[in-house]
C-alpha cells in the first residue's frame, strides 16, 4: 500500500469506482452526492477512465440507464441522496427483481420536509425492503474500500444482486480524511471483469423482466430473497479476501470497547466513531461499557449480532430516522425483533439522534449513557435533543 | 394447500427471465372471451375483411377460402362480425 494522503472522501469513492474500472456511469447531481459523479465526469473526459458516461435528467432515469446498462453486460454504477433515491424508489425493486449487480454510493440525506440537505437515514430506512445489499461505511478509507468490494459481492454468481454503500452526507462525504489507496495492479487482481451470467444479446434474444402472474410472481419473489440471503456468506467472504490482500479487517458486526460490556451502543454509519470516542471516555472511568456497530444491514446479520451482543444487560440503540407512527426506529425495530425469540433479552433504550444534521457529540453519548442507567429515558423511544417547553 | 405455482422458484430463471424467443404464442389468450364469431357460409363472400379488421391477426383465410377465427388467440371483440359487408357473422355466447 502506498502512503495516505488527506482527501475530500467524495473523490476516494470516485477514485474507488475508477479502480473498479466501471463500464457505464449514470449521473444526476443531487447534494451531497454531487462531488463523487463530478469527479468520475472528470476521470471519463480526460481519458482516465474508459466509461460510457449518461448524464440523465432525473434520478429515475439513473437507475434506469443502470439498470439496462448492466442488463446488458456492462459494469454498472450510479450515486445519489434523498429525494433522489426516493425518486428511484419503483425503479429499485426493478433492479434487484431483475437479478442486476448494479453498485450506488447513497450519500445519506434527510427527507423532505421541510428541505434539509444535512445528513441522516431517513432516506435509506424508506428503502429498506428493496432487495438490495445494503452497507454502511464509517470513515473515508471504509468508504473507498467498500466502494470496491461492492462490485465483487454484486458480481458474485451466488448473488446478482445491486449493493448499495451507505456514507453519511457531509460528515463523510465532504470531509478530508487521511485515505490510502491501493495500487491498481492489486485491485484487478481482486476484482476480475465482470463476467455476467444473463444478458440482452441480439445473437441470444432474452426478455427481462416480463410480466410476472400470479402463478410466478411468489416464485419470482422468493428467488430474489434466497439470492440476498446468500449474499451474507458472500459478503463475509469478500470481506476475508480484502482481509487477506489488503491486510483491513471487516465484519459483518463490529465490536469495541469493553466486549463484555453490561452495556452497549448500537450504532450504523459514521457516528460510531464519535461513540467510540465516548466508550472510550467512559471506560476510562472504570464504566462497563461496550459499542456494537452494524455494517451490513441488508441481509440483517443475525446471528453475528446476537453474538455480538451476548451478555449485555442493555443495550442502547441509536437511530438516525423516525418511522413515524411505531413505537420504535427502524434499527430498534429490527433489533426488538430479533430479540423475542431469545431466552435472555437485554433492555433495549432506542435513541432518534442526529436528524437533518443536528450534531450528535461525545457528551451527548455520556448523557445517553447516564439516562439509561437510570432508567430515566422513554420505554419506547426518545427523540434526542429536541427542545420542547411541555412541563 | 392447492399448487397454483407454474414451477418450483429454483427453475425460474434469473430474474424470471424469458429465455425462449416469441413464447408467448404459447400462451392460450383466448380463453377471455364470452362470445366468439360463427360465420354463416352461405353469406360469406370470402372478402377477408374481417381478417384485415382483427385486432388480434387471428383470422386467417383456411384452404376453401373461409376466414375462420383462431379460437386459441381471439378474444370475442366483434370487430369483425361489424365490419363484414354481409352481416355474415354472428358473436354467439361461448
Amino acid at each position: 500500500m502506498s502512503k495516505a494522503i488527506g482527501l475530500e472522501v467524495s473523490l476516494a469513492i470516485a477514485e474507488a469506482v475508477k479502480q473498479a474500472n466501471v463500464d457505464v456511469i449514470s449521473a444526476y447531481p443531487i447534494t451531497p452526492q454531487t462531488h463523487i459523479v463530478e469527479e468520475l465526469s472528470v476521470y471519463v473526459a480526460n481519458g482516465e477512465l474508459d466509461a460510457e458516461y449518461i448524464p440523465v435528467e432525473s434520478e429515475h432515469s439513473a437507475m434506469s440507464a443502470a439498470i439496462g446498462s448492466s442488463a446488458a453486460g456492462a459494469r454498472s454504477y450510479t450515486a445519489t441522496a434523498a429525494q433522489g433515491l426516493a425518486y428511484m424508489h419503483e425503479t429499485l425493486f426493478i433492479a434487484s427483481g431483475m437479478r442486476l449487480p448494479i453498485v450506488m454510493t447513497v450519500a445519506n440525506r434527510s427527507l423532505s420536509a421541510p428541505i434539509s440537505i444535512w445528513n441522516d437515514h431517513s432516506d435509506i430506512m424508506a428503502e429498506r425492503d428493496i432487495g438490495w445489499v445494503q452497507l454502511f461505511g464509517e470513515n473515508g478509507q471504509e468508504a473507498y474500500e467498500l466502494s470496491i468490494m461492492a462490485f465483487k459481492i454484486a458480481e458474485d454468481h451466488r448473488v446478482l444482486l445491486p449493493v448499495c454503500v451507505n456514507i453519511d452526507g457531509f460528515i463523510l462525504t465532504h470531509m478530508i480524511e487521511p485515505v490510502t489507496f491501493i495500487d491498481q495492479a492489486r485491485i484487478d487482481e481482486f476484482l476480475p471483469p465482470f463476467k455476467p451470467a444473463l444478458t440482452l444479446n441480439p445473437e441470444k434474444p432474452v426478455t427481462m423482466g416480463p410480466v410476472g402472474v400470479p402463478e410466478v410472481y411468489t416464485e419470482s419473489r422468493k428467488q430474489c430473497e434466497q439470492a440476498l440471503w446468500r449474499s451474507h456468506k458472500v459478503v463475509r467472504e469478500v470481506f476475508d479476501e480484502w482481509y487477506k490482500k489488503f491486510d483491513h479487517e471487516y465484519k459483518l458486526i463490529e465490536k469495541n470497547g469493553d466486549l463484555q460490556g453490561k452495556t452497549l451502543f448500537v450504532t450504523m454509519g459514521s457516528q460510531g466513531e464519535t461513540t467510540m470516542n465516548a466508550v472510550e471516555n467512559l471506560q476510562s472511568q472504570g464504566e462497563s461499557v461496550g459499542q456494537v456497530r452494524i455494517r451490513l444491514w441488508r441481509p440483517f446479520p443475525r446471528e453475528e449480532f446476537l453474538e455480538a451482543i451476548k451478555g449485555a444487560d442493555r443495550i442502547i440503540v441509536i437511530d438516525r430516522a423516525l418511522s413515524l407512527g411505531a413505537y420504535s426506529g427502524p434499527v430498534a425495530q429490527e433489533i426488538l425483533a430479533l430479540l423475542y425469540s431469545q431466552e435472555i433479552r437485554p433492555r433495549v433504550y432506542n435513541i432518534i439522534a442526529g436528524l437533518g444534521g443536528r450534531d450528535v457529540t461525545v457528551n451527548d453519548f455520556k448523557e445517553m449513557y447516564a439516562q439509561a442507567l437510570k432508567d430515566s429515558l422513554d420505554p419506547n423511544y426518545t427523540i434526542w435533543g429536541v427542545c420542547s417547553d411541555a412541563k | 394447500m392447492a399448487n397454483l405455482a407454474l414451477c418450483a422458484w429454483q427453475k425460474l430463471e434469473l430474474g424470471t427471465a424469458i429465455t425462449e424467443p416469441g413464447n408467448a404464442a404459447q400462451l392460450k389468450t383466448g380463453d377471455w372471451k364470452t362470445l366468439h364469431p360463427v360465420t354463416d357460409q352461405e353469406k360469406c363472400i370470402k372478402c377477408g375483411m374481417c381478417s384485415v379488421y382483427c385486432p388480434e391477426f387471428c383470422i386467417h383465410e383456411d384452404s376453401e377460402g373461409f376466414y375462420p377465427a383462431d379460437l386459441f388467440y381471439c378474444k370475442g371483440c366483434g370487430i369483425c362480425a361489424n365490419e363484414c359487408p354481409k352481416k355474415a357473422i354472428t358473436m354467439t355466447m361461448d
